[in-house]
């Protein structure tokens, strides 16, 4: 059965075939970020110039970063945003996959069938109900508002209980015996073994936050406050026609996240893989 | 599983009734702190909002007015919606927006045998077509806008070099916007779905396949008599998620066509957010809110059903 690797035509050929596929399919990609390094008069040059023959890149960018809309200060409001809301939603959401999975009380099956329940809810359909509380709460327009709307997540919880359940519970009886109580179990032995989900839940946690448009659009008003996602839209409205530097703003909101993506390329689409495979 | 593994302590430890409840009430106690941060954030954030959405749902409110001007009134919002044209049309764009997911999952299922197993750079291909998946759709559809500018873009600069004389406006023609929104979801989701079936298709047995070769069975037959059932389950399950992602698309219509040219691309959800934010008609939108939390919740109560019947091994 174990042959030596040998390399197989017909496998090369449909490499060659789909790694065209996958170009056509990068396409606006590529055309975005050639785009965002021309001048403005070649932007809809026939046929198109996918290497600029003039170069503009320096200008655009310096536009986009420290311009009228100065880019650096929606970056940082964004990765504000985007870290705690992570930071806190791994925290909430691992005590309570812990709970629901390692501590035996009586009262944990039916609260967890409340908390999927609400996984149920489609945001947008408790939407308004939230505006107006936290309008009263004084948490409209702010980050911290911002951040609590991300930080509570019944598929954090879901997707980290499934792995808290696969430890043995053999090995928490036997810290109990040694006299550890729940919150060491959970410090010392649980969390460190589930170290990996703990990461991909992160990561797609921090993309997703990264790339939210709809809850900053309702709970920020204040310029200022604005996060990567509302900028963009905003210097779009205002730049109009200059597609280059609306195309330098693109590149610069997605490739963060590009970055992100790449270093935790493995956690990423094996998180999704899962989830898919379980349902 | 938690209720029984308590009521084996219970017989065991019959004797030792007074350390058992202690030992129980304990373990309650600290099963509810670490369950305490997120039980309460719910409650807040979602339990609460959707209680009152259903209560708003009844009464006449625009919300710059002060509560005491609130109103109930019943079903009127109900019965308003039903002659409500634009509502209409948004259940309509709804329903047909369903088509990009098989369409979605004809080219994942496709993409994902050849990657799965006749293509070298596995990982590459991975990345690549996952990558309008992670990107901002902000930023995506303000790419796609420009590509689908209709005298000078690149796609109908394409189309008018191959003969095509009068291309369609795309997103600014009443006909052709809907599909030009879907052609964008479709290519966002395909990464998705890819990721999803490339998983499934590993966990199908390989001596399946191969006592097919032995038989000497085509691809085809391989096709439909192997794949096909046995990657079923996954297909539900994207089936089922895609339909319900189809539900709260907003981010592509806020920022390329805001429910026009003429309604052509509004959508429950749209019409939602622009009757609560920019009308402030609070009673209303928690009627569309209802709608479209009923559209979503028989769904997955579908999904529940179907979950037990459809599962093939």
């Amino acid at each position: 059965m174990q042959k030596q690797r040998k390399w197989d035509a017909k496998k090369i050929i449909s490499t060659i075939i789909l790694f065209f596929c996958s170009i056509a399919f990068l396409l606006p990609f590529i055309w975005m970020l050639s785009t965002s390094l021309k001048i403005e008069a070649d932007v809809f040059k026939y046929p198109i110039e996918w290497i600029p023959s003039r170069w503009n890149a320096a200008s655009n960018y310096q536009e986009v970063w420290f311009g009228d809309h100065p880019f650096y200060l929606y970056y940082w409001n964004s990765i504000k945003v985007a870290v705690c809301t992570t930071l806190i939603s791994v925290v909430v959401s691992s005590l309570a996959a812990y709970g629901f999975s390692k501590v035996r009380f009586p009262a944990g099956a039916w609260l967890f069938i409340i908390v999927l329940a609400t996984y149920m809810v489609p945001p947008q359909a408790s939407l308004v109900p939230q505006f107006i509380l936290y309008r009263y709460l004084g948490l409209f327009d702010t980050h911290i508002g911002l951040i609590l709307l991300g930080s509570f997540s019944v598929l954090g919880t879901f997707m980290l209980r499934q792995f808290f359940i696969g430890i043995h519970n053999d090995f928490i009886d036997a810290a109990k015996i040694d006299g550890a109580g729940h919150w060491r179990i959970f410090w010392r032995i649980a969390l460190p073994i589930v170290r990996p989900a703990v990461a991909t839940y992160a990561i797609l946690r921090f993309i997703w936050t990264w790339n939210d448009y709809q809850n900053p659009l309702i709970f920020l008003r204040t310029d200022a406050l604005y996060t990567i996602q509302l900028a963009m839209q905003k210097f779009t409205t205002i730049n109009g026609s200059f597609y280059t530097l609306i195309m330098a703003a693109a590149v610069s909101a997605i490739l963060p996240l590009l970055i992100v993506f790449i270093l935790g390329q493995k956690h990423v689409i094996d998180g999704i893989a899962l989830g898919g495979v379980k349902g | 599983m938690a209720s029984n593994s308590v009521s084996t302590t219970e017989e065991l430890h019959q004797s030792k009734k007074t350390k058992k409840s202690k030992i129980e009430k304990s373990e309650n106690l600290v099963g509810l702190l670490f369950v305490s941060p997120m039980l309460l954030g719910i409650s807040v954030i979602v339990l609460f909002p959707i209680v009152a959405t259903f209560i708003l749902a009844f009464a006449d409110w625009k919300f710059v007015t002060g509560i005491d001007q609130l109103q109930w009134i019943g079903f009127d919002n109900f019965v308003a919606l039903a002659s409500d044209e634009k509502f209409i049309k948004s259940v309509i764009n709804n329903a047909i927006f369903i088509f990009t997911v098989p369409i979605t999952m004809m080219c994942a299922l496709f993409l994902a045998i050849i990657i799965d197993k006749n293509v070298y750079l596995k990982s590459y291909f991975k990345v690549a077509f996952f990558m309008p998946y992670i990107s901002s759709v902000v930023a995506i559809a303000v790419v796609w806008q420009v590509l689908f500018h209709p005298s000078q873009g690149p796609i109908n600069q394409v189309l008018m070099t191959l003969g095509i004389e009068n291309p369609p406006t795309w997103i600014s023609d009443p006909n052709f916007a809907l599909i030009s929104l879907m052609i964008i979801h479709i290519w966002i989701s395909i990464g998705f779905s890819l990721i999803v079936y490339i998983a499934g298709l590993q966990s199908i047995p390989k001596e399946l396949y191969e006592a097919a070769d032995i038989d000497g069975a085509n691809s085809w037959y391989k096709f439909r008599n192997i794949t096909f059932p046995l990657i079923s389950p996954t297909s539900f399950f994207l089936l089922i998620t895609g339909i319900i992602a189809s539900f709260k698309v907003f981010d592509l219509i806020a920022v390329l066509t805001e429910g026009g040219p003429l309604n052509s691309t509004t959508m429950l959800v749209w019409h939602l957010y622009e009757r609560a934010f920019l009308d402030l008609d609070v009673g209303y939108a928690s009627a569309i809110a209802v709608v479209l939390f009923l559209f979503v919740f028989s769904i997955t109560i579908i999904q529940w059903i179907g979950q037990k019947k459809w599962v093939n091994y």
